[in-house]
């Protein structure tokens, strides 16, 4: 006979204001097996759990139910507790009578909330019975990491990783690592230049010892599963030997071709051999091969004659190469949405509209005009600048429905650069309302008005168009209910910061969820905000949302510990929580394999002494098995089992009924 | 080929050139405009509040009988167009407007029709390029403004003809009858429609910011689709010729009109001569 015990929760006043916790202690107490019960106020609280270890041991139980919340709420703390008293911690069970009952049966008279409870009790304590006590399972851990994407998010989770004495491997879809904050000029709100703090950053990470960076390369397949995973990576032809170069720059100033430049954000060329930007890490020149004559039609060549180490080789081919790690950072970054969309702006058609970034190089010393605020169009000084906030950010009809976060500081940051170069020129800002949240945000922001004079305009401009070489910026102001139209030499459009082109099929490679942004979701939004529903991969920065730079950094670092945390150790425990097949019954129809959204399920071949083939099977891989049970609603001759959720237990807990 | 065709009340009285100009451009283009056996008003207005369902029944009643004629219908006044077309939307994705109104006219119609401009016609069944092979008198180094109004593009939603804000279909067929268009900021902005009717100062504003803005990039001619927009942009022209000095008054032509010139159409068929401002000294100046 088994020996239960019972403990009733009361919540305070959560479950005990409509469900009579005695009555329900005194009706378990009538069951065959049951030698213990009680009601106590708050169980999860440390005298309520004391007295359920001392129940446990003084009363030899081999077995408890808590009737209390859902399990995803304490169930780990009972776990624990009943392993510190002595018994398996899969035989504790919860019974939830307070969401799934005292919550949604608010009747005074307790009646129903009483019965229901002693219902949902008896059943959980007849599943109980059939419980077998399981053993949490041991996977080793490969303690090297991946991070994708070289912006300071991925950046940031590499150098802590590496700092924590495990090998990272960077990878870079670009030339160079940097990232988009590479571009900006100034960072608000303190207005330290972004190189100035990024790029140390960068040569650190270039020369930790724990840390290879794979630029100009990609991450074509993932496999495995946590601790074990598998990573294709191609990398894309340089045509440049990166170990005989030593970045001498004798190539990109002879070659006599040019391209636009991607990292001016069009607003320079360069040449077609090149490194994006002088800080460059690895200082690897690449060639644009569509670009390029040589490889082309074989015409030129002239960087592979002037080239000291001859490290040029037109013949290079893309390489693939494997890397086995145990965990992933991604941090693929964002992009912006394309201005031309919003034609009623002009941007395309007119020179002087440009984007913000377009102006994060314009502001920046190291961009094509050195810092000087010149319009694209005549390279003249703008004697005014419209700036105007939200262009398709909270803006479903045109654009994306949410808010890109950081437009409203940037937009802040440009008027004051604009100004401290352009010390008479006038800054105007339209905007919806302004959003600056962050510790010495908003202080930033009544800087720029104050201090600097930018003129802030509530409303939206509906058309910007050109007359007599001005740009004519036609918008309402609603706070003084009037139209207004400013004659403007340069117009800035904030435009919404959104994921990626390749984002979903990112996150199809690596199995992970995104929403219909195609922003990466977070497994928990508070709780779990840098987890993915795939144990092991990890997020930092904005391919999970628009966000700013300290953010990008925290969850960069936050991904890091989580790993550091998984890589403290040799192996790894798991939930014992996974599936199991019958190897008498399963008749390799495969149902189950094409069911498993994890890919948990392989095809086994079962062989006699002699080594031929008798028979297939399927067999379940506890490292990649999330416990979901769609095998085992899929497996029609009933040859997949749930450990813990057996079909025994499921039948006993609806027999009770 | 033979195209139902759809032509409204205005195309029967006081704009007849645009509906003669364009059956006339659509025979040398090899294909036929055919009247609908049976139309009526279109309502000349799209109801604004979504209870006024009365105001849908007219030009369901057009609908209906057009889908009796084929599974297209094509119109050429900008109203009219945006009447049919977003009436055609209301019946085709709401059952429940639909049941009332068909109801009410006491005819079954499903919204299955497709609702054309002429444009599209010309752009997508034809193709610009056929229409710039059958130009005969290329209308070489005219500078043609290209006035959209606010009726043929919004709301994009509905209407999805081209891009609202920054529309190149009007232009590109002007291109192909050898003009050189006129990129003008005001040529999606609305000339007062019918404020015409008692707020004429509304009118006078509007229309002569579209005219002020043509006029400055270098128009010599205004081509509109749209016969309200022709009435109120000629009817600007005094007090704009009044206001400003030096001041040549411009001709408002349907582009329809052009291109049945540019096609070699008999200029009977093309009624220049009951425009306000006359377009023929213009051609004769520039020899074409
Ligand atoms: S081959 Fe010629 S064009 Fe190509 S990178 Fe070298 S110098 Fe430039
Ligand atoms: S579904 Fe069942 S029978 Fe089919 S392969 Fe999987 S375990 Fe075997």
């Amino acid at each position: 006979m088994p020996r239960i015990g019972v403990f009733v929760c009361q919540c305070g006043n959560n479950i005990e204001s409509t469900v009579e916790t005695k009555e329900v202690a005194e009706e378990m107490e009538k069951l065959p097996g049951v030698v213990y019960t009680c009601s106590y106020k708050f169980m999860c609280s440390s005298p309520g759990q004391d007295m359920f270890k001392k129940a446990i041991e003084e009363n030899n139980l081999d077995g408890v139910v808590v009737s209390a919340c859902s399990p995803h709420m304490h169930e780990k703390t009972f776990r624990k507790a009943s392993e510190k008293a002595g018994i398996n911690p899969y035989k504790c069970e919860i019974a939830n009578i307070r969401e799934q009952c005292s919550w949604v049966h608010p009747d005074k008279t307790k009646a129903v909330g009483t019965a229901k409870s002693v219902d949902l009790t008896r059943m959980v304590i007849e599943r109980l019975k059939k419980n077998r006590p399981l053993k949490t399972i041991n996977i080793p851990v490969n303690k090297r990491a991946l991070v994708i994407g070289g912006g300071i998010a991925g950046i940031q989770a590499a150098l802590d990783i590496a700092e924590g004495g495990r090998e990272v491997i960077l990878v870079e879809r670009e030339p160079s690592i940097g990232g988009n904050m590479a571009k900006l000029s100034e960072t608000f709100p303190t207005m330290d230049c972004s190189q100035c703090i990024l790029t140390p950053k960068m040569v650190e990470a270039e020369l930790h010892d724990n840390i290879k960076i794979y630029t100009y390369s990609e991450v074509e397949k993932v496999d495995g599963y946590i601790g074990n995973f598998s990573v294709r990576i191609r990398r894309k032809a340089k045509y440049v030997d990166e170990e005989k170069c030593t970045g001498c720059g004798a190539c990109w100033e002879k070659c006599p071709f040019k391209s636009d430049s991607e990292f001016e954000m069009g607003l320079n060329k360069r040449k077609v051999i090149y490194t994006p930007f002088p800080q460059a890490v690895p200082n690897v020149p690449v060639i644009d091969a569509p670009n390029c004559p040589k490889i082309q039609k074989d015409k030129c060549g002239l960087c592979a004659k002037v080239c000291g180490p001859q490290c040029i080789d037109f013949e290079q081919e893309d390489k693939i190469l494997t890397e086995e790690v145990g965990a992933i950072v991604v941090a693929t970054g964002y992009q912006l949405m394309p201005n031309e969309r919003f034609g009623e702006y002009g941007y395309g058609r007119i020179k002087d509209v440009i984007s913000g970034m377009q102006f994060e190089r314009l502001a920046s010393a190291s961009g094509p005009t050195g810092g000087k605020i010149q319009r694209p169009s005549d390279g003249k000084e703008p004697g005014s600048v419209v700036f105007i906030q939200c262009v398709g950010s909270r803006d479903e009809a045109k654009g994306v429905s949410y808010c890109s976060k950081v437009c409203c500081m940037y937009t802040a940051k440009h008027t004051m650069l604009y100004r401290h170069k352009v010390h008479d020129g006038q800054a105007y800002v339209f905007y919806m309302d302004i959003r600056s949240g962050g510790k010495r945000y908003e202080e930033f922001v009544r800087r720029a008005i104050e201090h600097d004079d930018a003129m802030y305009l509530r409303g939206r401009v509906s058309r910007v168009y050109e007359r007599d070489g001005k740009i004519i910026v036609q918008g309402a102001d609603t706070l003084s209910a009037s139209q207004v139209e400013i004659e403007a030499d340069m117009v800035v459009l904030a435009t919404a910061i959104v994921s990626r082109t390749s984002a979903a099929t990112v996150a199809k490679t690596l199995g992970i969820a995104y929403d219909k942004h195609g922003f990466y979701n977070e497994y928990h939004p508070k709780m779990k905000p840098v987890e993915t529903v795939t144990a092991g991969i990890f997020l930092a920065g904005t391919c999970m949302g628009p966000m700013d730079i300290p953010e990008s950094v925290m969850m960069g670092s936050a991904s890091a510990s989580k790993i550091l945390a998984l890589f403290s150790s040799d192996e790894m425990a798991r939930e014992p929580i996974t599936a199991h097949v019958n190897a008498m019954t399963c008749n390799a129809c495969w149902d189950c394999v094409t069911a498993c959204p994890y890919t948990a399920i392989d095809k086994e071949e079962v062989k006699d002494r002699k080594g031929n083939t008798v028979r297939w099977q399927a067999q379940v891989n506890p490292g990649l098995c999330q416990g979901c049970g769609v095998c085992v609603a899929a497996c029609r001759s009933k040859a997949v089992d749930l450990a813990g959720y057996t079909d025994e237990q499921v039948y006993a807990a609806i027999n009770a009924f | 080929m033979k195209i139902p065709y759809y032509p409204g009340c205005t195309l029967s009285t006081t704009a007849k050139p645009f509906d003669t100009s364009a059956r006339a451009a659509a025979v040398a283009l090899g294909f036929e405009m055919e009247e609908l056996k049976q139309w009526n008003c279109c309502g000349a207005g799209f109801p604004l509040t979504p209870d006024n369902i009365i105001g849908l029944t007219a030009p369901t009643k057009v609908l209906a009988n057009a889908r009796k004629e084929g599974d297209t219908v094509t119109t050429l006044c900008s109203v009219c167009y945006n009447v049919l077309k977003r009436t055609n939307k209301v019946v085709r994705d709401d059952k429940e407007k639909r049941r009332i109104i068909t109801d009410f006219i006491e005819e079954e119609y499903d919204g299955s029709l497709d609702v054309l401009h002429f444009f599209e016609v010309l752009r997508d069944k034809v193709g610009f390029d056929k229409v710039k092979a059958a130009v005969k008198r290329p209308l070489t180094g005219i500078k043609a403004g290209a006035y959209y109004g606010c009726m043929l593009l919004r709301p994009f939603e509905d209407m999805g003809i081209d891009n609202c804000e920054a529309p190149t279909v009007f232009e590109d067929l002007l291109e192909a009858i050898g003009c050189e268009p006129v990129d003008f900021p005001d040529k999606i902005e609305c000339c007062g429609a019918h404020m015409a009717m008692g707020r004429e100062d509304i009118v006078e504003k509007l229309s002569g910011n579209v005219m002020q803005s043509a006029v400055g990039r270098g128009a010599e001619v205004i081509v509109t689709s749209c016969p309200l927009c022709q009435y109120n942009l000629e009817k600007s022209q005094p007090a704009m010729a009044a206001g400003t000095a030096g001041y040549r008054p411009v001709p408002i032509v349907y582009f329809t009109q052009l291109l049945g010139y540019a096609l070699g159409q008999d200029e009977t068929t093309l009624g220049f001569e009951s425009n306000a401002m006359d377009v023929r000294p213009l051609l004769k100046e520039k020899g074409v």
